[in-house]
């Protein structure tokens, strides 16, 4: 199933799907590394709606909420 | 060849490479967004002397900050471009190679980090990569210095190809075949720091954690700069210096203007370095035995947290709460800096992104976080009362911060940005690196404050001697008095403050204040406006027009809060 970054929970690795925003977030989101086709893993979130850490590659990047819900990703669930 | 620069991500070790190539000694550390400001020096190479210029690091050569902005603006200007690429992530670092490329300028590759592959089980083929990319690569280590030396004997060889520009898909497509041939992965077990790591980035180990650093932190600032003063300089001073300044004092003649001047008044027939304020007494004794031990301590300490990699894991941890005062949690950079001096800080306020962000930032800081040297005068000065004293002129600044954040918020328009940023492996801080950087800062402080502080303590004397002073505290007394509850000499201290603030602290000292006015003194002289090198710095930051706008809000708020100082306690 598809979810946005925030839904993701702590630990749970998946692959980044599609990022859904303008020009400038795509181009800044991906010139960071976190691009569609990756595997990424989330490591965690912070409260009241905080930034979100999550590794990809070999690195480890903190995502503002906003942007994070705008970046998709394929995990499995049941 | 004439200019060579200096390209690659932020947070790849440019700095350390700079410094290798040039010998100039600049400030390295680990976080992206340390050089905010291009920096340039010579190097030798046979007869040659080239020009080699850091850039700050970017993602892109699309300008999407102020760091990019610049980046792109230099690379028109270069004849060599050393592109320094991240070994332990060259896949993230290759999309601005391969930009870099399309550019009509000669590249090298330099492949940092390379030490640090072997222990994350990466394993790149040097030629292969050559070969795809067509220019020269060599693998470098910035910290140690290996490969330098081979960098640059094969800047000879260094090609232009001026590749046809592609779009954006199409080079990560390419990038993902290159990395596909040259980089193998092997599996490796995580290492205590990866593990720390991840506990110091989980809110529920993370908080704690920063909680822990902050107060160790603290501690052994207070520790080393209190250790410093009792056991070497107060020591030294009191043995050395003020015998030799009572003989000279006598060869001037007590009662002239000289002595006034060099030596200063004499209390109950001696030096007091606290009272006296001759420049060769208190102006000597204030720099050097108040506040240099404590520039050292904290530098030292920032040095650390700052090479081990800390520093982003805190901006993360407080993003949210900084958020509530108009600013994003990197904001906590240019704070920690601004603690140790506002000028420094005042450049790091290049890492925001807008203006709104650079005007809050910059005004909370002018405000509510005091430099160094204030904080050192202040814990000489009032901390000889009872700490709790202290601990209500800090707890007033820090509510101040707040509540004057919070307003900004939502008085200014517009919305804070968000973060994103890349969190860098923690990296065990090297000594030689971190006394070299904080030698770098000590001697920075030596240089630039000491003939301030004598210039100010100079000038404390000439104005007095001139009555100017005198006329000054007449026309201000409604306020001093009026309102703060404070005598109408303390004027003074606030003329000098615009000069520098540890020299107007110290001059509350011969004043005979009340614990009360002590407290209302220090905290409004923090407030009121800043010194005058971060002065000269925040106009260039925020151009005159903010800067004027800032500077009111920190008088009225001086203002309102002495007179409400005034009446609570």
């Amino acid at each position: 199933m598809v979810v946005d970054l925030t839904q993701m929970k702590p630990d749970e690795t998946g692959i980044i799907k599609e990022l859904c925003g303008g020009c400038d977030f795509t181009k800044r989101v991906q010139g960071i590394g976190v691009r569609p086709g990756k595997r990424i893993r989330k490591v965690s979130s912070h409260f009241w709606r905080g930034p979100q850490t999550v590794e990809v590659d070999n690195m480890r990047v903190a995502i503002g909420w906003g942007m994070a819900k705008k970046i998709f990703i394929e995990v499995e669930r049941e | 060849m004439k200019k060579i620069l200096l390209m690659g991500n932020p947070n790849v070790g440019k700095s350390a490479i700079f410094s290798r190539l040039t010998g100039a000694r600049i400030i390295v550390s680990n976080y992206p967004g340390t050089t905010v400001e291009f920096t340039q020096g010579q190097m030798k190479i046979g007869e040659e002397r080239p020009l080699v210029i850091d850039v700050p690091g970017t993602y892109t050569l699309e300008p999407t900050s102020k760091a990019e902005e610049v980046a792109v603006r230099m690379l028109k200007e270069g004849d060599l471009v050393i592109n320094i690429v991240n070994a332990t992530n060259l896949e993230r670092n290759l999309y601005l190679t391969l930009e870099l490329l399309e550019k009509d300028v000669p590249l090298v590759i330099a492949l940092n980090m390379w030490d640090e592959t072997k222990h994350q089980g990466i394993n790149i083929d040097i030629e292969k990569l050559e070969k795809e990319l067509g220019v020269p690569v060599i693998p470098t280590c910035g910290l140690t210095g290996e490969g330098i030396k081979e960098l640059i004997t094969r800047f000879k060889e260094v090609k232009n190809l001026k590749t046809k520009p592609s779009s954006d898909s199409d080079k990560w497509e390419r990038i993902g075949e290159i990395v596909e041939r040259v980089q193998k992965l092997t599996h490796h077990h995580h290492t205590f720091l990866q593990r720390l790591e991840e506990l110091s980035i989980k809110p529920l180990s993370g908080l704690p954690i920063a909680a822990g650093v902050i107060y160790v932190s603290f501690w052994a600032i207070r520790l080393i700069g209190e250790g410093l003063i009792t056991y070497i300089l107060e020591p030294l001073f009191d043995k050395a210096w003020t015998p030799l300044m009572l003989k000279f004092g006598a060869l001037l003649g007590e009662e002239t203007f000289l002595h006034d001047v060099l030596i200063g008044k004499l209390i109950d027939g001696s030096i007091d370095f606290k009272m006296s304020f001759g420049v060769l007494t208190t102006g000597i004794f204030v720099p050097i035995a108040m506040v240099l031990p404590y520039i050292i301590s904290f530098y030292l300490i920032l040095g650390i947290l700052e090479d081990f990699g800390y520093l982003p894991r805190l901006a993360v941890l407080v993003d949210n709460f900084m958020h509530h005062i108009g600013l994003h949690g990197f904001a906590i950079v240019p704070m920690m800096l601004g603690l140790g001096c506002n000028v420094p800080g005042a450049l790091a306020l290049r890492l925001l992104e807008g203006r709104r962000e650079k005007f809050i930032a910059a005004t909370l800081m002018a405000i509510s976080i005091p430099c160094m040297a204030q904080i050192a005068m202040i814990v000489g000065l009032v901390g000889q009362r009872g700490g709790q004293y202290l601990g209500i002129i800090f707890g007033t600044l820090f509510i101040l911060l707040i509540v004057k954040g919070l307003i900004m918020n939502k008085v200014i328009k517009g919305a804070s940005p968000e973060m994103l940023i890349e969190i860098p492996p923690y990296r065990l801080p090297q000594f030689r690196a971190v006394i070299k950087k904080l030698f770098m800062r000590v001697s920075g402080f030596l240089k630039e404050a000491v003939p301030y502080v004598l210039l100010g303590v100079f000038f404390v004397n000439i104005l007095y001697a001139l009555n100017i002073i005198q006329y000054f505290s007449g026309l201000f007394a409604p306020v001093l008095t009026g309102l703060w509850g404070l005598p109408k000499e303390a004027i003074s201290a606030l003329i000098i403050g615009f000069l520098r603030k540890d020299v107007a602290i110290g001059m509350l000292g011969p004043l005979n204040l009340t614990t009360k006015q002590l407290i209302i003194g220090c905290t409004v002289l923090a407030i009121y406006f800043p010194c005058i090198a971060t002065f000269v710095m925040l106009v260039k930051e925020l151009g005159i027009k903010d800067m004027l706008k800032a500077a009111v809000i920190m008088m009225f708020v001086a203002l309102i809060v002495g007179t409400l100082l005034n009446i609570i306690l």
